[in-house]
């Protein structure tokens, strides 16, 4: 009696995660999962949005001023410690030069949404409000991003993510 | 008294001989038409009939939808417009269906309002105002799926932000919502899943519904005055008397829902949502549906990812446990002197929180939304234990039918003192 209840449950359970599993991301949307991206018409000051897993990922050219601001900041100030960078490990400190590649500094790739609850964040364009911190300005619940992407003010819990890239040639690069 | 004998007698051959094997019809008799309702029901009653309406509308109309509707990310919005435009009687069928959704949510918030006024989820209807609540939630599931089925900027965003919420759970929040979109973003897959759900929630809610029902012939109607039936006399059989008004409470509610209909279909709406989803272009103001707005506001109000997403779940759910709460002897806040002045600063404050959840989070906006969410756990959580045991009622009639009857059999004949009130 035990037994065959026994055997009856774990039938069940094993039937069931199928039907569960088939609702993650299929294999089509998981091969799509890289891209290559030019970036020698972006000039500097200028940003572009590509699409990246169906997402859109932020490349900003940024001016030696908005690095320094980046860089200048004590990371005291910052709301999230961490570098969200998908190349580097959790703990990492989210100063500029971890949100970023070492002599390509002025380059800033992330995916363009907001931690909180997933708008795109304004800021991509010259006439957009970039906020209080002269990054990106979320208009949904009000986050306010610096010119490293990372969450400076609002309810937003952590900073822009950065995607796992790398510079394939001095200016091209290949996300994912 | 709520386990009346049944007076049904099978009239032809057929009938007795159905009745001897399968009395479905017994059933029905003895549950809407010999069925004893309290004498002095009053027009919120009609309410649980209107909601069943609602649904049978919902059904009838989101049924013959499907036959237009295409669930894809790249045909859905061209679709409705072809269902608006092309199809015969579409616009009609269309307009229907989506303020039908509306219409069904002032319904049931008004038959909440309803059970918290008249102290419907005091024992013994416990079971039956928890199976509302979860009906009502099947509902808000319902209704936001349906929302995303246009494709529209407020549906694709919508989608977004609300599936967003549960990535606020620690360690698997992102995996659940990635599995939840079946990507790494909202996309046309996730339209094509919530399509399916969409179609299958309004059969599960009928089912919940008929146990709602079943739960309510179990331990009787409640009434304004809150006293349980006690005799025959307390009561008529619902057919004729509280179906005819029923009818009557129908109506006028369909009068009001047929002027939205006709001359106001989009009133009730967004207009971004005949811009088609853009995923690279967020609408600088996210809202939801309306009847969503007030758990949108508590959501806004609490500065913190996490918080925020526990507070609106919370609101919901604390519904749940209002049986419990309340320590009154005595329900219905019509001889409640005390409470019925927080039950209506409640019933502002929720219409408060509605209003502010449509407006931009910033300046005084945020102030009076974390002000009204306060009010609104603490009217559950210590106004209704508190004022329950503080408070003396007013004076009850003794039955139903001295509430009616203005005390019919009150004073007993050549009596030399009042009955004794309690």
């Amino acid at each position: 009696m035990i037994s065959a209840g026994a055997f009856a449950a774990v039938g069940a359970a094993a039937t069931l995660w199928p039907l569960i599993q088939q609702m993650n991301p299929d294999a089509s949307t998981q091969a799509l999962a890289s891209t290559e991206i030019d970036l020698k018409p972006i000039q500097e000051g200028q940003a572009i949005t590509v699409i990246w897993r169906g997402k859109p990922v932020f490349i900003r050219n940024r001016t030696p001023d908005e690095i320094k601001k980046a860089a200048d900041t004590p990371l005291a100030d910052l709301v999230d410690a961490s570098a969200r960078n998908d190349a580097l490990p959790e703990k990492a400190p989210a100063t500029d030069l971890n949100r970023t590649k070492k002599g390509k500094e002025n380059w800033l790739v992330m995916v363009g949404i907001c931690t909180h609850l997933g708008c795109i964040p304004k800021g991509q364009s010259l006439s957009d409000s970039k906020g209080d911190y002269g990054g990106w300005f979320c208009p949904c619940h009000g986050s306010h991003y610096d010119t490293a992407g990372r969450i400076r003010k609002g309810p937003a819990p952590r900073n822009l993510e950065v995607p796992p890239y790398e510079f394939v040639s001095d200016t091209t690069i290949k996300i994912g | 008294m709520t386990q009346h004998e049944s007076t049904y007698r099978p009239t032809t051959r057929a009938g007795q001989w159905l009745d001897e094997r399968l009395p479905a019809a017994r059933l029905m008799h003895s549950s809407f038409v010999d069925y004893p309702t309290p004498r002095n029901l009053n027009y919120l009653w009609t309410f649980g009939g209107i909601l069943s309406f609602c649904l049978g509308v919902q059904i009838v109309t989101g049924i013959v939808l499907a036959m237009h509707y295409v669930p894809s990310d790249k045909m859905a919005f061209d679709s409705i417009e072809h269902i608006r435009r092309n199809v015969n009687f579409g616009w009609l069928i269309r307009n229907v269906h989506a303020v039908g959704a509306s219409m069904f949510f002032i319904a049931v918030y008004i038959h909440i309002a309803r059970g918290l006024y008249y102290g419907s989820y005091k024992a013994p209807r416990e079971v039956l105002w928890i199976l509302g609540v979860i009906i009502y939630l099947l509902m808000m599931a319902a209704g936001f799926m349906g929302y995303t089925l246009p494709w529209g900027q407020m549906s694709f965003w919508g989608v977004t932000v609300i599936t967003n919420l549960f990535s606020a759970i620690p360690f698997v929040g992102q995996s659940i919502v990635k599995w939840l979109w079946g990507g790494y973003a909202v996309s046309g897959v996730t339209l094509n899943r919530f399509f399916s759900l969409h179609y299958l929630l309004p059969f599960v809610i009928a089912g919940v519904v008929v146990l709602h029902i079943w739960a309510l012939h179990v331990v009787g109607q409640n009434n304004p005055t809150g006293i349980e039936i006690k005799t025959r006399a307390d009561t008529v059989p619902m057919t004729p008397y509280a179906t005819m008004k029923d009818f009557v409470g129908l109506s006028v509610f369909i009068l009001f829902f047929s002027w939205f209909v006709f001359f106001a279909p989009d009133y009730l709406g967004h207009a971004d949502n005949y811009i088609e989803a853009n995923p690279l272009s967020t609408p600088p103001h996210i809202v939801p549906e309306w009847y969503y707005l007030p758990f949108y506001a508590i959501l806004r109000a609490i500065p913190s990812k996490l918080g925020g997403v526990v507070a609106m779940f919370s609101a919901i759910l604390i519904l749940a446990f209002v049986p419990w709460l309340d320590t009154s002897r005595v329900k219905s806040t019509k001889y409640r002197p005390v409470y019925r002045y927080f039950f209506w600063f409640f019933i502002f404050s929720v219409l408060a929180l509605g209003y502010l959840g449509g407006k931009p989070p910033e300046g005084a906006y945020v102030y009076w939304a974390r002000f009204f969410t306060a009010y609104y756990f603490l009217h559950f959580l210590v106004v209704m234990p508190i004022v329950g045991v503080l408070e003396t009622p007013r004076p009850m009639p003794r039955s139903i039918s001295e509430a009616v009857l203005g005390g019919a059999g009150g004073t007993p004949h050549g009596a030399t003192a009042a009955p004794e009130r309690r």
